[in-house]
């Protein structure tokens, strides 16, 4: 049929557009960020409003270390990447490593807190508002931490195995913008749950 | 009124312009093809830029109106003698207790009218028992709503003597549809006898002492409260004086022995649904109940 | 001669030959990753729920005939009120809109396929498998005829309705967790429609060349991200308190049921404007070429359409006038409502002004946009109305607001879809659907759209609530219900004939040629239906039109437009 032909000489200008995967993972932030700003609302909506329970200030301790630990995980994830920009896999791979090690660190300390809340404190995610709130918002994110773990531990694999090559570095660079927003969302929540609310 | 006006002229201008354009622009050749295209406008600054200056004037000014209105409405000055009623949502009832006069009853309420030139507006401090509920007498007020952990308020001023129907306008469970409201106005003088008349203990009849005993000894008095008696319990609608109620089940049937023995028997003959459960009681007891309730008045 | 599709080897295989080709074409569609397949997997889906929901709501319309009918159980009533709005919005509307999005956005800025194509054809599967969760309800529990678990807690679930005291089947879950996955469907489509736009448009495709459909769907993702979180995020928390006992909604923990409508509308409102901004860009594209006229006012239509989306996020609470927010609250909203009127208005006004002056061609689908145009203007007038607090206070929760969103949901929205149907699907099946019976089915159905939902206003101007599965004789409620009623009947007539139509022009329409419409954009530049891989060749564009300036090369679109001409591409052409 009538297929018409429109130009088809080259374009006097590149015709660069931006990348799918950055873009991709741009709106997929976008829409956890919602998620997120949702559970960070209720929490300061229910400060002070419990009923009963242990109160915040009463159990919560700033989490000065794993903090530490989780922002520097966002530097080392970018020298990753610009270590694979040039070329540099055994060094991408030690970076890998260490973004993993500080995560897991994190995870670490975030599961001995709760240790300490659930059985020191008797704060339960049914216990009171602040329980509700806490476990939720906290679980929320660590969750995100998990799954980004689990996908930096992948490419970790891959590395060390010598399949991550230059051309890679765009879909790690990709991978290392979910993890700065997951680094990103706890400075939220650390501001929130941790000075804000106690 | 002057939202009507806008909206409505609105329309006609609006709409007069599309049928008008509708008429003259229309093709005029039998098939479409070998016809001319019409001159391509893609556009005009000026237009475009009166279509949206007008239109925000019209926003402005009808903002200015509703936040006047929205204003008097809700901060609206509480006169001395006005008459406060509480009212908690129920599934699927409403109760309504008169702190001030000391009377507590279920699903008609009577208020007072206002006697010119003096206002005597009744306030509703409102909140729920369960879920969320919404008060809605069109001829009396807009609605509010009852929500569970929230006080609400809001103020009616009936000017006429009479009944006012309405009913929750809230989805609330199974029988929202008949979580009816009956709001009588009464003259001061009707308000004052009713008052008076509710204060009192419930009526001991002795032609219906049997009836009395059903009453008591069975599970009754765990959901309603005769006060005078040892029936206290509040999850159901006050009975003391239920005998002098129009209906019955929130305003879903009439009040008279037969719907209220069926009521009785077993709710779900009116109101499937309704919270409260079927009483098993045998024919003579009923009977018995029956006649001490309609006794009540 | 040298490539030949193994027909011959099909039919020499006898009885057997039939079975392995479906069953082979079946795969096909299940497997494929091409926009166009998943597409029309989406509409045919959206097409099915909607003849579901239809039926919901013509057995809610027979118990409300009369009044104190027996038609129906209240139970069975309040199922079918959830059912019908739960499955409309999420399982007739996004699926319809995502399916138009998914099978036009490539064709239209010339590329190959979406961005990320197995993540369409993952999140068409995720939405399908909702569908079907929410619809096994009615066989859970107690079974079909007690209307089993099926949702019955109104399509938007107030706490603490939805609390496991107050609802202690499954009915709320079967609600939260179809649409937990429906969510995740709708940001996977989201996310790839803009992607797909931002990162894959052809050369000389710059945003100010875009056509209106995309710029439009562009917004409508955006808000799609931003809005599904929050009932995302709302949904898990109702399921944290209803299995492992926290307090969020709990009001007796101080808890707040309030807090569930906040977050609710804040999806909400949002989802409704998702809802419409795609029924804006079928009209963006169908008014223009039956009115042999450029849209008017290009740029204005992109900033009012972004307008629209960033506002649309700021008006939640008009759906809480009567929760007591208190004055302050109140009149912020209803600021902010009536803000949105204003870029809206732009909309329908450019629209007028596209059809003036131009050659106004009354083809089926142009009917439908017309009855668009009309309708949408009333709507946002009883929209304009319900904006005013003290007007919501009476008519909210009655059958006004019920009218008012009827009357958008189905007189613009769906009246602009099928228009859509009518104008695309020759691009789709290479057919015309039949303009005769496409006049009959626009007549029949505003006969009974208007009987049905003008008429509609009423009930609720005198008291009638929403949700309520039967009223009282003496309300004077009657007669409009009846009438309403039998509205109902006459579309569902009308839709009967669509269907027809769809499926006999199918087999025995006109054959349509790929540019039966002599349309503008690049879609009606390849063949119907397209080739899988869309275009021979990339095309490189030059201006808003493209086909408008190879069919004009004497009056060309990038003469005109403001201030963009690239002076090389002007000398390419005139050469």
């Amino acid at each position: 049929m009538s297929e018409a032909v429109l130009k088809s000489a080259s374009p006097n200008q590149p015709w660069t557009l931006p990348s799918r995967g950055i873009v991709g993972m741009t709106c997929l932030i976008i829409a956890e960020i919602a998620i997120f700003v949702i559970f960070v609302v209720a929490y300061i909506f229910y400060i002070g409003k419990s009923l009963s329970g242990p109160m915040p200030k009463d159990v919560l301790e700033l989490p000065i270390f794993t903090t530490i630990c989780l922002l520097s995980s966002s530097l080392t994830v970018h020298a990753a990447v610009s270590a694979l920009q040039k070329g540099k896999q055994l060094l991408c791979s030690l970076w890998l490593a260490a973004t993993v090690f500080l995560g897991g660190i994190f995870i670490a300390g975030t599961a001995h807190e709760w240790y300490d809340l659930i059985y020191k404190h008797g704060l339960t995610i049914r216990t009171n508002l602040f329980g509700t709130t806490f476990y939720s918002l906290v679980g929320l994110h660590a969750t995100h931490v998990v799954i980004g773990l689990i996908l930096l531990s992948l490419a970790l694999l891959f590395s060390m195995r010598g399949e991550m090559k230059e051309e890679h570095s765009e879909k790690l660079e990709v991978l290392s913008l979910y993890w700065h927003f997951v680094d990103g969302v706890w400075v939220i929540v650390f501001l929130v749950v941790y000075v804000l609310g106690r | 009124m002057l939202v009507l006006s806008i909206t409505a002229a609105i329309f006609l201008i609006v709409a007069g312009i599309l049928a008008y354009v509708l008429v003259k622009y229309r093709s005029r050749a039998s098939n479409g093809e070998g016809e001319q295209e019409p001159p391509q406008i893609y556009g005009s600054n000026q237009i475009e830029l009166s279509w949206t200056v007008i239109p925000i004037l019209i926003v402005v000014m009808l903002f200015l109106a509703t936040t006047r209105v929205v204003y008097t409405t809700e901060r609206a000055q509480r006169p001395a003698n006005a008459l406060d009623v509480t009212v908690i949502g129920h599934q699927f009832w409403w109760e309504y207790r008169y702190p001030e006069l000391g009377v507590v009853t279920a699903n008609e309420l009577h208020v007072p009218v206002s006697d010119h030139p003096q206002t005597l507006p009744t306030y509703l401090t409102m909140s729920s028992a369960d879920t969320d509920h919404s008060f809605w007498v069109p001829r009396l007020a807009g609605k509010m709503d009852l929500i569970p952990n929230k006080v609400n308020t809001m103020w009616i001023d009936p000017q006429m003597k009479g009944l006012y129907l309405g009913q929750c306008a809230q989805y609330c469970g199974v029988q929202h549809a008949k979580m009816l409201i009956r709001v009588y106005a009464d003259s001061p003088e009707e308000f004052a006898a009713w008052v008076e008349h509710q204060r009192q203990p419930a009526v001991d009849d002795p032609a219906v002492a049997e009836g009395r005993n059903v009453f008591m000894h069975n599970a009754c008095i765990s959901c309603h409260t005769i006060r005078g008696t040892v029936a206290t319990g509040r999850f159901g609608p006050d009975l003391t004086h239920v005998g002098g109620r129009e209906t019955i089940a929130s305003g879903s049937v009439p009040n008279n022995p037969a719907n209220l023995r069926e009521f009785i028997d077993n709710p779900a003959n009116f109101k499937p649904g309704a919270l409260m459960p079927p009483m098993h009681l045998d024919t003579h007891d009923l009977d018995a109940v029956t006649a001490y309730l309609t006794t009540l008045k | 001669m040298a490539t030949q599709i193994p027909v011959n080897e099909l039919h020499d295989q006898g009885a057997q030959a039939p079975r392995r080709l479906w069953l082979e074409m079946l795969h096909g569609w299940v497997t494929t990753v091409d926009h166009k397949k998943i597409g029309l997997m989406y509409i045919g889906y959206a097409l099915i729920f909607l003849v579901v929901g239809g039926f919901e709501a013509l057995l809610m319309r027979i118990q409300l005939a009369i009044p104190n009918n027996h038609f129906v159980s209240p139970e069975v009533f309040n199922g079918l009120f959830t059912m019908h709005g739960t499955t409309m919005v999420f399982f007739v509307g996004m699926p319809i809109l995502f399916g138009f999005g998914n099978y036009l956005i490539p064709l239209m800025i010339g590329a190959r396929d979406m961005a990320f194509p197995r993540l369409n054809a993952f999140s068409f599967w995720i939405s399908a498998f909702a569908g079907f969760l929410l619809y096994f309800s009615y066989i859970g529990g107690s079974g079909l005829y007690g209307a089993g678990s099926a949702p019955d807690v109104g399509w938007f679930a107030y706490a603490p309705l939805t609390a496991r005291v107050f609802s202690p089947g499954h009915s709320t879950d079967y609600w939260t967790l179809a649409l937990l996955l429906t969510g995740i469907g709708s940001i996977g489509t989201a996310l790839n429609i803009v992607t797909t736009i931002i990162c894959m448009r052809c050369p000389g495709m710059k945003m100010s060349r875009l056509p209106l459909l995309p710029w439009i769907y562009l917004v409508m993702s955006g808000l799609t991200f931003v809005a599904i979180g929050p009932l995302t995020a709302a949904q898990i928390m109702l399921m944290l308190d209803r299995y492992v006992g926290s307090h969020f909604f709990d009001t007796q923990a101080g808890g707040s049921a309030v807090l569930w409508m906040h977050f609710f509308w804040i999806f909400g409102h949002p989802e409704v404007y998702i809802l419409v901004l795609p029924a804006f860009a079928f009209a963006n594209e169908i008014i223009p070429v039956f009115s042999r006229k450029a849209i008017f006012g290009y740029p204005a239509m992109v900033a009012a359409s972004v307008g629209i989306g960033f506002i649309s996020l700021s008006v939640w609470a008009h759906h809480m006038f009567t929760v007591g927010l208190g004055p302050g609250g109140n009149t912020f909203f209803v600021l902010a409502t009536m803000i949105i009127s204003v870029p809206t208005g732009i909309k329908i006004f450019n629209w007028l002004a596209t059809l003036w002056g131009g050659k106004i061609q009354f083809t089926a689908s142009m009917m439908f946009a017309i009855g668009f145009l009309f309708q949408f203007l009333v709507a946002g007038l009883t929209g304009i109305m319900l904006s005013v607090a003290p007007f919501d206070w009476q008519l909210g929760n009655s059958y006004f607001v019920v009218a008012h969103f009827h009357y958008v949901l189905v007189g613009a929205i769906l009246f602009m879809v099928f228009s859509a149907f009518y104008y695309w699907y020759p691009k789709m099946t290479g057919r015309m659907l039949n303009e005769k019976l496409g006049k009959w089915h626009f007549w029949l159905f505003v006969i009974g759209f208007h009987l049905t939902f003008d008429l509609m206003h009423v009930p609720g101007m005198l008291g009638m609530p929403r949700r309520i599965y039967t009223y009282e004789a003496d309300r004077g409620w009657m007669i409009w219900n009846l009438l309403i009623s039998s509205g109902a009947i006459i579309q569902t007539v009308a839709t009967i004939l669509f269907v027809y139509n769809m499926v006999s022009s199918y087999f025995k329409g006109p054959i349509a040629g790929s540019d039966p419409w002599d349309a503008w954009t690049l879609e009606w530049s390849i063949p119907s239906p397209p080739p899988s891989y869309n275009f021979a060749e990339i095309p490189i564009v030059g201006s808003r039109r493209p086909l408008w300036d190879l069919k004009h090369p004497d009056d060309p679109d990038t003469d005109y437009e403001m201030g963009q001409a690239d002076p090389q591409e002007k000398q390419e052409e005139g050469a």
